[in-house]
């Protein structure tokens, strides 16, 4: 009798233990579920219309977010460079505006427009993090930053003037630079509503959520080839691995190559969905929000997966779209709402970096 | 040729040498224009040296002492901003005014810079990233307290909401130009703002006495080679708490400055890239991400605010139609000269 009474506490006990390491080891997505409910119901949105917008910003999204895996798990951090994968991506966009191709049509030259540039901008960003390792997120940030000065030079004065490029539609009345916003009415939709289906009411933009399930797919499996046990060699340690006679300084650069490519579809698609393109501005918070989305699935600087890029998409967007009804309910000030998720997602980006470096330098001693 | 210019390059480094040029033929760009007075651009430029300079100053102890380019130099802008609306909440004006906002915002940057050399030491070798998204990260959280904070006075406040500050707050009726006009005279028909220039050259006699004292020198030492300071008896830790109370007290006291001479506090997202600035102004002045003089600081500071004054009148004369072509030689010059320092520091080969 005492035995079985013992059996079952232990049993209790190991379901306790169970559950408690379950919630310490998923306290960010847990902390972040639980601003999302408190958001959701204070911001008086209805839970139809807030599941709408998530499904539509998973089909827009997700690509970029995956983007970030791969860098993380050959140890070179979050790759805030991905901005220059963005732009690439944008690039394709304005050759296709430029050309003039609507269509699902349009949308796949893009793509391959913007390949290249992609291919070159990862080999280039890969070089320079090779020049500085130990400091891959402080480096990937301010190239970023730099980017995008070279981004409005060419956008700004060489269009139209050096590459002659001569469309009144896109280009400003003084003769050159690209407007402020270029219409992209001609590829909206055009992989969104491929097929597009209606459940209860939300609208399932089907295709690219098949094409984001495949590169998802297709990150698992590089991880798991040859290639990806050398990813994570490197991230293990840089210094065995070199050792070990892994051409370190090339796989780095094949994985920002990986992620830099990934960045630039995925602007495509977040682009196609969106139909504008604001030309100098698109870019400039495509890092930091994949990142903090990233980090609030439960990602660290060392280890990502894709069920925490898709957790963290989810998350990180609920509370997107209900933080400034709910700032509006609760403090009588849309801004405070705003302000607060900006905050958040910078203040999730420096606390995962702190604790990162928390650890790192504990484990150093 | 190429020796001279080897052995240049060597003794000041690429970013002041390349930007010295640049400036050299900004200049004489300039001075060919028609309509363009050079002493007037130099004035100018006089003038964004002064509002600078003590932002740059702050720099020097954080690197010093071994944390590195400071790029949560903001924390120390917000409680000079914190300060610079306490004083204008008690309704002092000029001199007093600022003086007040100066001496209300010493201990508070203390506190804040204590707090964050706390959290330095313990992320020893990703002092950089941390800085900059702690920054980020407290520069929106503290635009959520600009508009709930208990401010009444009616200048600062929106007018319809009755609550929540301004954008940027006018100094007009305050403290504006308290420094600029202090002891100014005319110079070819500009006013030269004597009082700022002071006050910076001043703050950095203060700080290269400082280097000099015993605290300076353990302070010295400690960021040059921690181990062999450590082993020597110096406290690092305490060394480096040091170095980034006083870094967060300068940037209070520097965006106090920058203020009045600008004659608005500007709030909410402004000082989000202020650190940038400062940081790539003592870089274009020779310094490293491990070393740094008050020679570097002026020498940088004079440079790159030069630059920045100058290259945008020359650009708009030259190509009328050019398009926030200054704007995008600050972004370029500010980031390259950073890019530039960081992988010059040396790669080590451990993960991160």
């Amino acid at each position: 009798m005492d035995n079985i009474d013992l059996k079952k506490n232990l049993k209790k006990n190991n379901y306790k233990r169970k559950i408690f390491s379950v919630l310490t080891n998923n306290s960010v997505p847990i902390l972040f579920v639980i601003l999302c409910i408190i958001g959701v119901y204070y911001s008086g949105l209805s839970v139809k219309y807030v599941t709408d917008e998530v499904v539509t910003r998973i089909g827009r999204n997700l690509l970029l977010v995956l983007a970030l895996i791969i860098p993380v798990i050959a140890g070179m951090g979050l790759n805030f460079a991905i901005v220059i994968g963005a732009m690439a991506g944008q690039i394709g966009i304005i050759i296709v505006k430029i050309l003039d191709i609507g269509g699902i049509g349009g949308f796949l030259l893009a793509v391959l427009f913007a390949t290249p540039f992609a291919i070159l901008f990862g080999y280039w960003t890969g070089k320079i993090l090779n020049k500085t390792k130990g400091r891959e997120m402080i480096t990937s940030m301010i190239l970023g930053f730099f980017a995008m000065g070279l981004w409005q030079l060419v956008f700004l004065n060489f269009i139209g003037n050096i590459i002659p490029v001569k469309n009144p539609e896109i280009i400003l009345s003084r003769g050159f630079g690209l407007k402020n916003a270029l219409d992209l009415k001609f590829i909206q939709y055009s992989l969104d509503r491929a097929i597009s289906i209606k459940i209860m009411g939300i609208n399932i933009p089907v295709v690219t959520l098949i094409v984001v399930a495949l590169f998802a797919i297709a990150t698992k499996y590089i991880v798991k080839t040859k290639l990806g046990q050398d990813f994570r060699a490197l991230g293990q340690n840089l210094h065995i691995a070199k050792v070990a006679g892994i051409n370190t300084d090339k796989k780095r650069i094949i994985a920002m190559i990986i992620s830099i490519v990934m960045a630039a579809w995925g602007q495509i698609i977040f682009l196609q969905n969106i139909g504008t393109l604001n030309t100098y501005a698109s870019h400039e918070q495509v890092g930091m929000f994949a990142i903090a989305a990233i980090l609030i699935g439960g990602a660290t600087v060392t280890k990502a997966t894709i069920g925490e890029a898709l957790v963290g998409v989810i998350l990180f967007h609920t509370l997107f779209i209900v933080s400034p009804q709910a700032g509006n309910n609760m403090f009588g000030d849309a801004q405070i709402g705003e302000f607060f998720r900006v905050f958040i997602a910078y203040g999730v980006i420096g606390i995962s970096l702190v604790l990162h470096a928390m650890q790192k330098h504990s484990s150093k001693k | 040729m190429r020796g001279m210019w080897r052995r240049l390059i060597d003794k000041y480094g690429y970013p002041k040498v390349s930007i010295t040029i640049l400036l050299i033929i900004l200049i004489s760009v300039a001075s060919c224009q028609k309509g363009q007075s050079v002493p007037s651009l130099l004035v100018d430029s006089l003038i964004r040296i002064g509002m600078n300079g003590i932002l740059v100053l702050a720099m020097v102890p954080s690197i010093v002492s071994g944390t590195g380019l400071n790029f949560g130099l903001s924390l120390g802008i917000l409680t000079g901003l914190l300060a610079g609306c306490m004083s204008i909440e008690f309704n002092l004006r000029g001199g007093t005014a600022f003086f007040a906002a100066v001496l209300i915002s010493i201990p508070l940057s203390a506190v804040v810079g204590y707090l964050y050399g706390w959290l330095l030491n313990r992320v020893k070798g990703d002092e950089m990233t941390v800085g900059t998204y702690l920054g980020f990260s407290l520069v929106s959280l503290m635009s959520i307290f600009w508009l709930i904070l208990p401010f009444k006075s009616p200048e600062m406040v929106w007018a319809i909401k009755g609550r929540g500050l301004r954008t940027t707050i006018s100094l007009t009726d305050r403290y504006a130009k308290v420094l600029d006009n202090f002891l100014s005279f005319k110079f070819f028909g500009n006013k030269i703002p004597t009082g700022t220039l002071l006050f910076f050259c001043f703050f950095c006699f203060l700080m290269w006495l400082f280097l000099r004292t015993k605290t300076g020198v353990a302070m010295t030492a400690a960021g040059d080679n921690p181990r062999f300071a450590e082993a020597s008896g110096i406290n690092v830790n305490k060394q480096r708490m040091i170095g980034t109370v006083i870094c967060t007290i300068l940037g209070g006291i520097g965006i106090l400055v920058y203020a009045q001479s600008f004659g608005f506090l500007q709030l909410y997202q402004a000082p989000l890239m202020m650190p940038f600035a400062a940081i790539a102004a003592i870089l274009i002045g020779g310094a490293s991400a491990k070393n740094a003089k008050i020679s570097h600081v002026i020498s940088g500071v004079i440079l790159f605010q030069a630059l920045l004054t100058i290259s945008l009148p020359v650009f708009n004369k030259m190509i009328p139609e050019g398009a926030n072509l200054s704007e995008i030689v600050r972004i370029i010059v500010s980031n390259g000269v950073i890019l530039y320092a960081l992988t010059k520091v040396g790669g080590d080969e451990c993960n991160g």
